[in-house]
Order: structure tokens, then sequence, then C-alpha cells
């Protein structure tokens, strides 16, 4: 038993170790970081965050972020969720074939879209705008959170249903306060996946934006090349974008594996 | 069985617009493109399929995607068995479980192109704690931005880094779904531990590493952000990726025929592949 747990001890060993060097790296000055190499930071400064903190390019990239992010998870999850439930309970018309050409877009390559996507929402005058990037991330997201919506509801029996309806409940009461309930960790996976995937793209996020909505991993690029290579402003940066993920990972814990498996195990 | 029910197209018509906004408009524009030559200021000209006779022919292209095939096949070839022996020495109870999982999902949640960033600062030579290691330690002649070597070893290591953890996740996750009596039964048959795993363990995975393949397969193909910013590319040609040749025609060259027509082939394969795998993989499933 001992040697088996070696091995995900030895791999989470792995992981953290880059981590570990990026906050490492944005606690020391930039003048320790050129100088040469130190396994922890000789002189620690806060010089880094600070300036994250009170510049505002800095702290409202976290802002525009945070805000097409959650925008894209509501508009995801409200669409998906109804169309997740007809995939799940009934057969109609042209099912298969919509459900494949939903998964289809996952695989469209994001580069593919980037160009297309900048005309389309600068036509609609969309540009720079939080509801384009939310927008453009229900590309990738609405199919992914459709797939494990209706995985989760696939596991509800149908009689829960029928016995709703026997009881005089109507679609729309039944939805909201028995079905959703039911299947609320399936929502709350979903939610998770819809972050996540919109937090970590970049490339469609930096496209459809300027200046009023860009993102902090946009603002991190244009520092890491204009400003001479500020690795520790870089490294802080990078370090504070970490801290979103590792909370809503926390809220999903008990289903993160279940909710990988698109709630089909 | 499943009823039937027409009306529940007006359940999936919000998506349906939704994508299709997202998705067929940009498509068109793109097929638009795909045919015609531009040279600015709008003009645009009948190039028919020429662009894709040209693109199918090119060594450049056929140079990405046979750097792009070796980037998936290798990364697969990793993750994959190393994902289901990580998640079959994983514990199943206890609190172990939420810190290991939660600690393993952390990489999938960082933006990618601080992963691409974060790689860059560990591995720079003399001051990177991968590279200070490699040279100064282990006495390995490592630098990504001379050798083509070094940059596609770190690529590599960079997204078993990135992604392991989403097979793992996935392969566990068919794991803890295997009642204990399985396994009583498998001890009272005196079972080896290789027969419980490859007749108990690996066809109770299956469907979940289906997934984890697919997904895995779709998104190294398209990989984009982590390697430009990693290595831009570089050395010379050395780890220019499909996506990352693309974007340098689309966006640096501005050739937006060539550009679209390989978008296309590009998406084909991709399409096809994923297309074929699926198939294979469940086809015993229907039988």
């Amino acid at each position: 038993m001992k040697k088996r747990s070696l091995i995900p001890l030895l791999y989470i060993l792995f992981l953290m170790l880059p981590i570990y060097w990026l906050v490492a790296m944005s606690f020391k000055t930039t003048g320790e970081i050129l100088s040469g190499f130190s396994l922890f930071p000789r002189t620690w400064t806060f010089d880094n965050y600070r300036t994250i903190f009170t510049d505002p390019t800095w702290y409202w990239g976290y802002f525009n972020s945070i805000a097409y992010v959650s925008i894209n998870t509501v508009i995801s999850l409200t669409v998906a969720l109804p169309a997740a439930y007809a995939f799940s309970r009934y057969r109609f018309l042209g099912d298969k074939q919509l459900f494949f050409w939903l998964l289809t877009n996952r695989m469209a390559p994001a580069a593919v879209f980037a160009l297309p996507f900048f005309q389309l929402y600068s036509a609609v005058g969309l540009f720079d705008t939080y509801l384009a990037v939310a927008l453009a991330h229900t590309l990738f997201n609405v199919p992914l959170a459709v797939w494990i919506l209706e995985g989760f509801m696939s596991g509800v029996p149908k009689e829960l249903d029928e016995t709703a309806y026997v009881d005089g409940y109507s679609f729309p009461r039944f939805f909201v306060k028995i079905f959703l309930p039911t299947i609320r960790s399936g929502v709350g996976v979903a939610a998770f996946f819809c972050f996540m995937f919109s937090w970590v793209e970049l490339l469609l996020a930096k496209t459809l934006t300027a200046v009023a909505a860009k993102p902090i991993a946009a603002t991190m690029t244009k520092t890491a090349s204009s400003a001479g290579y500020e690795l520790g402003l870089l490294a802080a940066a990078g370090t504070l974008t970490i801290i979103p993920g590792a909370i809503v990972i926390w809220f999903v814990r008990n289903n993160i594996a279940k909710g990988f498996a698109l709630g089909r195990v | 069985m499943k009823k039937e029910y027409q009306k529940a197209w007006f359940f999936v018509l919000p998506v349906l617009l939704l994508v299709a906004f997202n998705a067929l408009i940009p498509m068109m524009t793109v097929v638009n493109y795909s045919v015609q030559e531009t040279f600015g200021n709008n003009l645009f000209l009948w190039e028919g399929l020429g662009w894709f006779e040209k693109i199918l022919n090119s060594e450049r292209f056929h140079a990405a995607l046979g750097r792009q095939f070796l980037f998936t096949g290798l990364i697969l070839a990793i993750e994959v068995p190393l994902g289901v022996i990580i998640a079959l020495a994983m514990p199943r109870k206890g609190i172990w479980v939420p810190v290991c999982l939660v600690t393993m999902a952390l990489p999938m949640l960082i933006p990618w192109n601080v992963v691409g960033a974060m790689w860059n600062i560990f591995a720079l030579p003399d001051i990177g704690l991968l590279g200070y290691l490699m040279n100064h330690v282990l006495g390995i002649d490592y630098n990504m931005t001379q050798s083509p070597f070094a940059a596609w070893a770190t690529i590599i290591a960079m997204d078993v880094w990135h992604w392991t953890s989403l097979v793992v996740l996935l392969a566990y996750a068919g794991l803890v779904s295997i009642p204990d009596a399985y396994y009583q039964a498998a001890r009272i048959d005196g079972a080896s531990s290789w027969a419980v795993f490859r007749y108990i363990q690996l066809p109770k995975m299956k469907q979940v590493l289906t997934i984890a393949i697919l997904l895995r397969f779709m998104d190294s193909f398209n990989i984009y952000t982590e390697p430009f910013v990693l290595t831009g590319g570089g050395p010379g040609n050395s780890t220019t990726l499909l996506s990352i040749d693309l974007v340098k025609i689309a966006l640096g060259q501005f050739d937006l025929g060539p550009a679209a027509a390989m978008s296309l082939i590009y998406f084909a394969i991709t399409l096809f592949v994923s297309w074929l795998f699926y198939t294979l993989m469940t086809k015993d499933d229907q039988n």
C-alpha cells in the first residue's frame, strides 16, 4: 500500500514544481531574477503584486476576464438545460445528427475562427464588449454543457417526471422545483466546465477585445513583449490567474471526477 | 425506450440558434475566402479549388501536419497509460481523495498562455529551475531556444503536465464506479492483479477512456497558445504546429485564401479522425 501511494505523490510533486517556480519568481526582484539562480527569493518583495493592484490596466484585466466568464457561464447553462433535457428524454427528428453536429463545434480549431469572429462581431457592433467574448465562447461551451448535462439527466429515472405530472405539476414548475434540485451536482459540474474553458481560452478573447474588455491574460502578453520582459511582474500576474480556478475546483471537488466523465459513468 | 416527441425541437432551438450564429456564419466566411484570391482593398477574385490543390501539395503544409501528428501521437502515448497508472494507484476513500483531485485538476484551470509563460520561466537555461537542473546539476546541455530536440521535449513535458490529469480524473471516475462485489468475486477466484485489471477494471474504464482519448485528440490537435508562448514555433520551424502555421499565414501574411483553405482541410482531418475513432471504440457497445 505504501509503495502504491508513491505514484500519485510523485505526480503531484511534478505538477507543483512549475507552479512553485512561478510563485517563487513573483516574490523576487527583477535584479535577483536576472542575476542568477536562487531556489528561494533572497529578498522578498511585494512590489510586483503592488503594481498589479494599483495599476488599473492590470486589475481591470482581472475584472474583465471574470465578467465575460460569468456572462458566458450563465448564457451557456440557460440554453443548454432545456436542450439537454430534450436529448435525454425524447426522440425527435434529427436528434442524433444534431447532437453530433453540436460536438463537431468542440473540434473546430479556435485559430480557424479567429478572423471570421473578428469580422462577425465587428459587423454586429459587439467588438470589444464582454458580451462578444461571452457569446464567442459559447461555441465550445454550449456543446460541452449539453453533453455533460445530458449525461447527468439520463441518470435520473423517467419515473420521476411521470410521478410529478400525475401529482399535477406543470412542466416549468416540475423542472425548476423538482428536476433541477435532483441534478444540481450536474449543473454545478457543467458550470465549472464553462468557467474553466472560458477562463483559460485566450486566442478568441484577445481577438475580440481591444481596450474595454481586454482579458488579464492578454494584458500579460503585452507586458511580456513591451516592457522589456519583466519576469517578476509576469510571474505575479500569472500566480493571480491561478487563484479563481483553485476556488472553483474546491466547490466541485466531490463531483469533479464524475464531471470529467461527463456524467457518463 | 425514449418517447417520440417532435415538439422537443423547441427545447433545443436556443442552442441551435446560438451555435449556428457562432459556427455557420464564420464557417461560411471561411468557405468564401477559401475559393477567392484577395489583393487588399476588398478586391476579391474567384480562385475555385486552386488553394485547396496548392495547400494539399505544399511541403510546408505536409511538414506542419507531420509535426502535428507526431505531437498528438506522442502526448497520447504518454498521457493515456500514465493517467491510467496514476488513477489505479490513487486512494479510493479518505481525506486524501479530495486533496489529490483538487491538486491534480489545478493545471487545467490555468489560462493557456500562463501555462506557456510559466514553462518558459521554468525552462530558462540559467535562471529557471528546470533549465538550471538540466545544465548545472545533471550536466545535460539544454536550451530550448537553440536545440529543436530540447524544444520538443519541453512542449511534450508541458502538455503532459497540463493534461495528464484529465485522463487520471476520467479513469478514476470509471474505477470508483466498480462495485466492491466484483473485487470480492475476483479474490475468491484467486485472480491475479493483472487479471483484475484486464477483465474488471479495463472494461469498466473503456467508455471514459474513449472520452479521454477523444478530448485529448481534439484539443492537442488544435493546440495553439501554449506552444506559441513557449517556443513561438521555433527554433526555426521545428515546433510550428498546424494552428501556429495557420495563424502565421492568416494574420501574419494576411493570405486569407490559402489560410481559409488550410482551415477547412485542418477541420476536416480533425473531424474525420474523431469520427473514425469514436465509431471504432463504440462499435462493440452497439452489438
